[in-house]
């Protein structure tokens, strides 16, 4: 199945919240007024959410979900609700709800059992869900969320109410036109069928204690959940299929009251940007409707984000009225967990993102490389798998973050998806590292490897890429073109810097055999960039093939080209072809080798 | 399992010391195409033989064809359906069916234990090729896509599915009157009620429609039935049987049950559809044993075969509101039970009288859940309306008769906020209190006994409009179900009333999943019984009546 594209708060985040938007003209003072009534104010946010678990069958019966099946294709007696079917526990969907419940350090309910939660709709076939209503499978836990530096940063911890069981329901479809349908108007029912594809997939229900005080938080908490299902592979986690569904509570009070505002439902929130921005629009709404004497206008409500005008409206008011006559479901047994069991899911739990958050941490890489690579499962994997392999830290971070990410991004394509593997991720890291080749080429054989697969090795040789390091050889080669071409030596140490391009694009100094016209010589760039001239005392060192870069504070006083890190360092720097010139011993004792 | 089944005597015999008189089995089976099946002579009081091992043993010896016996059976159900009305709908395919099993004894194959035996099946289980209404409206010409499991598995050793039976909407009646489509009459006097809510496998049983039947019990849907009719039922134990495929009542007490006309042959019924289910997680692991090893024949008993059973009688269930003449039948019973050998004692159970009230709580509470499913958007006639709330309640209100009205409102009063703890709660803690004292009183005792039912059949349109008193009809049967134990029920005796009386059942309650003791007492006490009439007038004096 294709995996799908990572989304998160941090990536989302961009567009700092805008507030409400009307008239254009009348915008930025708007904003401006809010922002100040907003600061009286306090927040209060809670969330829940539904993830949709990635089991192979539902939750009660053997039928598979995939989303975006032709409608009721994968229906069976039992998740149709037909009578006499009966619901059979997937113990999958107990193992899975154990797991997140353990990762989110609650305490599990060791009998919990399952209820009936009774209401009419016609995409609910039974006229009852199965839920847990008083004894839920696990209780009292807490997420941990590093926020994006772009919004100060900072660690929180928000309390977990609850994580529960239950199944999903099935879709209302409109009869003409195929499309799903949220709401019910009349005359419209008689037009509309039901979907019951996704009825009784399992769905496990977060709810989260009121502990988030601002949008950014509350889609922080959402995207840290959805690395959490991720990681632990329960649920997909993708918004726009429904598989992680957030229903937000906002309330506000004046800063200083103890008192809990009124609170407010808000649905249909596809992404974390919406919850961030329908939350501080919610905020900024209410705050105005205070700040205007008009608290009491604000009622409990359900209301609903409209992505079109940026805005929250009504859907429904009086909750809290319905009454879903819950009781214990007697088609199915208590829910018995046991030491052994829980223990075996403990233990089997893989590192979880805040973990690995602070173990990126630990290894010295900044909190934005951190929040990058632990963001994605898959991303973190390939870092994880590429530094076992032995590649440098922060190298293999650069490289995923920069030309990999960039690659994915452009070809909207997962980190699983590109061809390349993080064991040759690690060889060409260690290629350049080695000199064998140079960090452009390198680039040039991370893309063939990305889009084509293959190994460093395999490219080098096929394309016969590889750098002559036999510094003997390179000597051999230099000192020829300079014996050859005294007179442009002469300029070129008189500070003629252009001639650079005539001793690199010089066919004796190319690679034996590989006589081609300058122009159409696909190492040329390549050289002329990795010509890497040093002006110093009117000496002219010329580091030809120089296959790695050297660093300012090895060689004081220069003015080399590059200012990248020498990859060698030190003593391995006699690597260079700089010691086949003439100069190049006054100029390593003078640097101090 | 059922392989190891051995027939019974087919020889005159001798046993029960205390009357000299010998007893007589038939030595053959009577069955044959040229004459009409009488499987007793109609004036017999002789005890009732097994029919299953009797048809198996005719059709192995090639003395009769299962087309044969099929079309003796189907005659016979046309002609007392009229009167009767026991089924909702008769199979097209019995004789098909009929045929392939003589298709099999032909080319000499196994054939099952069930082979050629015709099978009534209430109509609130599932049959994949059948109209499963469960008796209501709402799921008229209703046919599901899948056969229940205890369907499957009679289906499995070759029973042929003769029909679905009669029974009160969603099995919510005492009399099967509340059926939306037909009342049936009580085969011992058609001005009768044949009990209910498993009415029509009662009645067909008994008036030897089809030789054995499945029925449900949520309070006692197939033992008070089985008690007017004459006929011998069978609850097993909550778990023993899988539920799916049935079509879900109060789904804590729901069981599928057996009817034969005797005690042998539901045994054998329900050894066919006994055993875990993975389909029903609430069916149990338990092994299931052999039930009819035990059943010995009578001319091996001993003189006291049920030397050192020890009985207990149920003390609450012979107190007042129990007809004189049910309790002196009963009586009669328990020293018959004396007689075997048994040593009785009183037993009390000082919660049973709440079981009634909380039967009808929980029952109420879950069918008004398990019944939001017609909701005319899917089952029924879907009204139309001019919003969802009049979609759901006018379709509601045409589909469902009076008496699931009244339960669905009961249950929804019972489950609502605020209520939930004086209703629901409070009948669960009663529910603990009655499996408790029923835990003691049968590790004190190896069996209990009760009355049936506190009356024999009455007159149909008695108490329809008494549903207390009719409610309160259950109070022999609805205690089991709510501890989810076995019980057996069987002819004991006569009262008078009906053309020839009217037949009274002892109620026989064993420990979790001892159906086999419940069958070998029952079995003994059944072949030891003097003087009881098993066949109904209808059969025996030539239909029709």
């Amino acid at each position: 199945m294709k995996s799908t594209h990572t989304q998160t708060a941090t990536q989302e985040k961009q567009q700092p919240s805008p507030k409400i938007k009307s008239s254009p003209q009348s915008n930025q003072a708007k904003t401006r007024t809010l922002d100040r009534i907003s600061k009286e104010y306090e927040a209060i946010i809670g969330i829940e959410t539904h993830v949709q678990l990635s089991t192979l069958s539902k939750a009660f019966c053997p039928c598979p979900y995939i989303y975006g099946s032709q409608p009721n294709t994968s229906v069976c007696p039992i998740c149709m609700g037909l009578p006499g079917a009966l619901p059979v526990v997937n113990s999958k969907v107990v193992e899975f709800a154990v797991k997140l419940g353990l990762a989110l350090n609650c305490k599990l309910s060791f009998y919990s059992k399952f209820d009936r939660k009774q209401y009419f709709y016609p995409d609910l076939p039974k006229g009852y869900q199965i839920s847990q209503f008083d004894i839920p499978i696990a209780t009292g836990g807490y997420l941990d969320v590093d926020l994006p530096v772009e919004f100060g940063g900072g660690h929180r911890r928000f309390g977990i109410t609850r994580v529960h069981m239950e199944e999903d329901a099935g879709k209302l479809l409109h009869a003409d036109d195929g499309e799903y349908s949220q709401e019910i108007t009349f005359p419209i029912i008689y037009a509309l069928q039901v979907d019951l594809n996704r009825a009784g997939v399992p769905l496990l229900e977060i709810v989260s204690e009121p502990d988030m005080r601002t949008g950014i938080e509350a889609a922080e908490y959402a995207a840290e959940l959805q690395r959490l299902v991720r990681y632990l592979g329960v649920s997909n986690g993708n918004m726009q299929e429904g598989s992680l569904r957030c229903d937000v509570n906002v309330s506000i009070r004046p800063v200083g009251q103890s008192k809990f505002g009124t609170k407010v439902e808000i649905k249909n929130l596809n992404s974390f940007s919406s919850i961030n921005r329908a939350i501080d629009f919610e905020i900024a709404r209410q705050a105005l409707l205070y700040s205007q004497g008009k608290a009491d206008q604000i009622v409990q409500e359900t209301r609903l984000w409209e992505e079109g005008s940026q805005k929250t409206v009504t859907m429904r008011k009086k909750e809290g009225l319905a009454d879903y006559r819950y009781f214990p479901e007697p088609d199915l047994p208590e829910v018995i967990l046991n030491k052994e069991y829980v223990d075996s899911i403990q233990s089997s739990l893989p590192e979880l993102p805040e973990m690995k958050r602070r173990r990126y941490e630990e290894m010295g890489l900044s909190m934005q490389d951190v929040l990058f690579l632990a963001n994605d499962i898959n991303v973190a994997r390939f870092f994880d798998a590429t530094i076992e392999k032995g590649a440098d830290v922060k190298l293999a971070a650069n490289w995923i973050m920069g030309d990999i990410a960039a690659y994915m991004k452009n070809e909207k394509l997962t980190i699983n998806e590109i061809k390349l593997s993080a064991a040759e991720l690690a060889e060409l890291i260690a290629s350049i590292k080695g000199a064998t080749i140079s960090g452009k080429i390198g680039k040039e054989i991370l893309f063939e490897l990305m889009a084509k697969g293959g190994t460093v090795k395999g490219i080098i040789i096929e394309k016969d890429l590889v750098q002559i390091v036999d510094p003997s050889e390179i000597e051999k080669m230099v000192d020829k073109v300079l014996s050859e071409n005294p007179k442009q030596l002469e300029q070129y140490r008189g500070g003629k810097t252009k001639l650079q391009g005539f001793f690199a694009g010089n066919e004796n100094i190319e690679r034996q055999g590989k006589s081609r016209a300058a122009e159409q010589d696909p190492f040329r760039e390549i050289k002329c960039e990795k010509l890497n001239v040093l002006v110093r005392r009117n000496l002219v060192i010329m580091c030809h093939f120089i296959s790695h870069r050297t660093i300012k504070s090895d060689f004081p006083g220069s003015t080399h080209l590059s200012s990248d890190i020498c990859l060698l360092k030190g003593s391995r720097c006699c690597l260079c072809i700089i010691k086949s010139f003439a100069l190049y011993s006054v100029y390593m004792s003078e640097a101090g080798f | 399992m059922l392989s190891t089944l051995h027939h019974p005597p087919r020889r005159l015999s001798r046993f029960f010391p205390a009357n000299n008189k010998p007893r007589h089995f038939h030595t053959k089976p009577v069955l044959s195409s040229s004459q009409p099946v009488t499987d007793q002579s109609p004036s017999s009081t002789s005890p009732p033989e097994s029919q299953i091992l009797s048809i198996h043993h005719s059709l192995l010896s090639r003395e009769v064809t299962a087309t044969q016996l099929a079309e003796t059976y189907l005659s016979r159900l046309k002609l007392a359906e009229p009167q009767l009305k026991s089924f909702i709908h008769v199979s097209n395919n019995v004789l098909k069916e009929a045929q392939s099993i003589d298709d099999k004894i032909k080319r000499n194959e196994n054939v099952g234990p069930l082979a050629g035996v015709l099978v009534g099946v209430k109509d609130n289980i599932c049959t994949v090729d059948m109209p499963s209404t469960a008796g209501s409206r709402v799921l008229e010409n209703y046919r599901p896509p899948f056969d229940a499991t205890a369907v499957k598995k009679v289906k499995e050793f070759d029973g042929i599915v003769v029909g679905k039976t009669n029974l009160d909407e969603f099995g919510m009646g005492s009399t099967t009157e509340s059926s939306s489509f037909q009342v049936t009459a009580n085969p011992w006097d058609i001005s009768r009620v044949p009990g209910g809510s498993s009415g029509g496998s009662a009645a067909a049983v008994s008036a030897r429609q089809c030789v054995v039947s499945l029925g449900s019990d949520t309070g006692g849907s197939v033992r008070q039935p089985a008690s007017f009719c004459g006929v011998v039922g069978l609850k097993p134990t909550y778990g023993r049987v899988s539920r799916y495929g049935l079509i879900a009542y109060a789904s804590s007490l729901d069981v599928i049950g057996c009817f034969g006309s005797s005690v042998a042959d539901t045994g054998i019924l329900l050894s066919a559809i006994s055993g875990h289910d993975r389909l029903d997680a609430t069916s149990s692991k338990q092994e299931v044993p052999d039930f009819t090893s035990q059943l010995i024949s009578a001319s091996l008993l001993e003189s006291k075969p049920l030397k050192g059973l020890k009985v207990g009688v149920i003390r609450e269930t012979l107190e007042n509101r129990v007809d004189s003449g049910v309790k002196s039948t009963v009586l009669g019973a328990v020293s018959h039970l004396e007689e075997l050998g048994c040593t009785l004692s009183e037993v009390s159970l000082p919660s049973f009288s709440l079981g009634l009230p909380a039967y009808y709580i929980l029952a109420s509470s879950e069918s008004s859940s398990n019944l939001s499913r017609y909701d005319g958007v899917r089952y029924g006639n879907q009204a139309a309306a001019e919003d969802l709330n009049a979609l759901y309640g006018d379709s509601r209100a045409k589909g469902f008769g009076s008496e699931v009205k009244m339960r669905i409102l009961m249950g929804t009063y019972a489950l609502s906020a605020g209520y939930y703890d004086a209703y629901y709660k409070r009948a669960q803690q009663v529910r603990t209190l009655i499996q408790k004292s029923f835990k003691t009183a049968l590790d004190e005792n190896d069996i209990l006994i009760s009355p049936a039912a506190p009356s024999a059949a009455y007159k149909i349109g008695e108490k329809k409009n008494d549903p207390l008193a009719m409610y309160s009809g259950d109070i022999m049967t609805v205690n089991v179900n709510l501890a989810g134990l076995p019980a057996l029920v069987l002819p004991c005796g006569f009262v008078e009333g009906g053309p020839v009386g009217l037949p009274v059942g002892l109620q026989m309650i064993g420990a979790a999943f001892d159906e086999g003791k419940l069958l070998k007492v029952g079995h003994i006490f059944e072949q030891t019984l003097q003087g009881c009439r098993f066949v109904p007038p209808l059969i025996a004096d030539g239909i029709p009546q």
